[in-house]
């Protein structure tokens, strides 16, 4: 849905070898492209070691690639290191205590994020107007947690974890938010709660969203465009009205003429529920 | 009772290494072994200064200084060498046993003849060294305790905290963790090297073995102090619990030396008082009651690579 013509986000040709020279040697990137326009919610799928990850990672920075460029709005970032490049970023990542610090209250938490991509000076790390503004958007979320501001994240529990871990990565509205199956670790009900706020965040914001996922009935029902990697790049790009119109048997079906493999196996890599 | 003030009044001004290990062992979770160089190099270059006849405050301005910069060093060798923590701040500390012999010039400095802070004071104020001493730690310790409140609760000083707690989330805030951890070393090693800049003033003397075992020091006063202090919340009181922990300590060693129990005996007495305090910690936290919501995170824990298992395998 390309709204505009600079895309929002751009891998151009991206390679990522883990292992460079040894027996272990992966090409996790294998020339990689792919482009996101202003508010493209891209889900991603794929088995397990496609790529995905370290797709996301090397978009945030987090490991320097061996060859290729990542722009972000037209800005070439793939000589910037993963804090600079966290100001035009967010992130929610798989494991739940990974996004916040345990160790710290709610809203110092927040206060964190709401920093994010700005000097970190000597003023006080948190303001009374932004203890209102932070109690106001717990509260949409709807999970009590504009009640227990001062609480320690580490209290809190998964699902609860990843919701404010969402708001934290939404808070400064971000280029591009990066989602690495952020509700995997969360039981049904929970993840579901979790993608209800996702959905709900993404299209208020309008946020240019890419959403790795395990699960292939929500890669299709989430979204405006689903990309399907394997070996390292994209091998299945569907958006629009033909997206809205796949279902999980076509989607067994692309992978399996994608990845050129048996349908069976590949079966066990991704999950229809 | 006088042996018992002694004993205070050097805590007190241990206390500050405390506070500095503190910093590292706790708040940056940094293993930092510099500390045993950079006490003695503060004493080194308090005593140095002090004999050239420069004002006692400069002197212990200048050792907070150098201080900063060894910790900073270590910061350096472990964010940009990618050193490991322990190595890095051995490293630091085998140098400044070089250097501190350096800016001595000897193994001893004696500071009899030398004005000090503390022959100053009393001077000023006539007061026995022991009550000038008790009112100066404290002081000191106050002021110090103020200022780290201030600092951790600013936005750079909670990036320093956030880093120590989960690097990768700090980093995906868009904190520069190599620079709050070497911010964080080097306001720690600061506050150790001006522990050992009143330390030597304290004695009279500085010693190039004056740092010998300091590490231990630290962390026996931080867990007596937090065994003590377990339920307390406000960073305020938690620093002040530490400052506690190393008067303890002190009057620990005070007793030993009192009952003139053999020296020998400081360590044996020190390993007591710390089981004895984790002991008590451990006691009162098994019959506190836990919140419901940590026990609920505990039990969601184990689900996870269960409910990853049947999606991997549907
Ligand atoms: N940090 C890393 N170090 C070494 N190998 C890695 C690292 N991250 C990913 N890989 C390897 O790269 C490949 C792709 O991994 P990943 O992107 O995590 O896959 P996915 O997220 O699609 O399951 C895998 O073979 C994985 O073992
Ligand atoms: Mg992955």
């Amino acid at each position: 849905m390309p709204e505009n013509n600079t895309p929002m986000l751009s891998l151009k040709n991206v390679v990522k070898t883990f292992y460079a020279g040894t027996v272990n040697e992966k090409t996790a990137l294998n020339n990689l492209c792919l482009d996101l326009y202003p508010g493209d919610f891209v889900t991603v799928i794929g088995g397990n070691g496609a790529g995905k990850s370290t797709m996301l990672n090397a978009t945030a920075g987090v490991f320097p690639i061996d060859g290729g460029d990542v722009f972000i709005d037209g800005v070439n970032v793939t000589k910037l290191p993963e804090h600079k490049r966290a100001k035009y970023i967010g992130r929610v990542f798989q494991d739940p205590m990974m996004g916040t610090a345990a160790n710290m209250q709610i809203e110092e938490n927040l206060a964190i994020a709401a920093r994010r991509g700005k000097k970190r000076t000597l003023r006080w790390s948190i303001t009374q107007q932004e203890r209102a503004e932070f109690k106001k958007m717990l509260s949409i979320l709807g999970l009590g947690l504009e009640d227990r501001m001062t609480a320690k994240v580490g209290l809190l529990s998964g699902g609860q974890r990843q919701a404010l871990t969402l708001l934290m990565a939404t808070l400064n509205r971000p280029k591009i938010l990066l989602l690495d199956e952020h509700t995997a670790a969360l039981d049904p009900k929970t993840a579901a709660k979790v993608l209800e706020i996702t959905e709900k965040v993404v299209s208020e914001n309008k946020l240019t969203t890419l959403m790795i996922t395990h699960n292939m009935k929500d890669a299709i029902k989430h979204g405006n465009r689903l990309i399907m990697m394997h070996e390292g790049r994209v091998v299945v790009d569907v958006s629009g009205e033909e997206k809205q119109k796949l279902t999980v048997e076509d989607l067994l079906m692309l992978f399996s003429r994608a990845s050129g493999s048996e349908f069976a196996s590949d079966r066990a890599m991704l999950s229809a529920e | 009772m006088d042996f018992i003030f002694k004993g205070m009044a050097q805590g007190l001004i241990w206390a500050l290494l405390a506070l500095g290990v503190y910093l590292s062992y706790r708040i940056l979770d940094f293993a930092d072994l510099s500390c045993e160089g950079s006490i003695t190099l503060g004493a080194s270059m308090a005593s140095m200064l002090l004999t050239k006849n420069v004002s006692p405050i400069i002197a212990v301005l200048m050792a907070f200084l150098v201080g900063c910069v060894a910790g900073a060093i270590t910061g350096l060798l472990h964010t940009k060498l990618k050193i490991p923590p322990i190595l890095s701040g051995i490293l630091t500390m085998t140098a400044l046993f070089s250097i501190n012999l350096h800016i001595m010039g000897s193994a001893n400095i004696q500071l009899n003849s030398v004005p000090t802070l503390y022959t100053q004071l009393s001077g000023m104020l006539h007061l026995s060294k022991t009550y000038l001493s008790l009112i100066l730690g404290t002081v000191v310790c106050l002021a110090v305790m103020a200022m780290l409140y201030w600092f951790f609760g600013t936005e750079l000083g909670a990036s320093i905290r956030a880093t120590g707690i989960n690097e990768n989330m700090c980093r995906a805030q868009g904190i520069d963790t190599d620079l709050t951890k070497i911010i964080g070393l080097a306001i720690s090693n600061g506050l150790i090297a001006l522990s050992g800049a009143f330390i030597c003033q304290y004695q009279g003397y500085s010693n190039i073995n004056l740092g010998v075992g300091a590490i231990v020091i630290g962390l026996a006063s931080i867990i007596i102090g937090e065994a003590i202090f377990s339920k307390v919340k406000n960073f305020f009181f938690t620093l002040g619990g530490i400052v506690i922990g190393a008067v303890i300590y002190r009057i620990v060693v005070a007793v030993v030396l009192y009952f003139n129990m053999p020296t020998e005996d400081v360590k044996i007495m020190t390993a007591f008082v710390v089981i004895a305090a984790l002991f008590v910690s451990k006691y009162a936290n098994k019959i506190g009651k836990k919140h419901p919501a940590a026990k609920h995170d505990k039990k969601e824990e184990p689900s996870i690579p269960e409910e990853k298992e049947v999606k991997d395998n549907a």
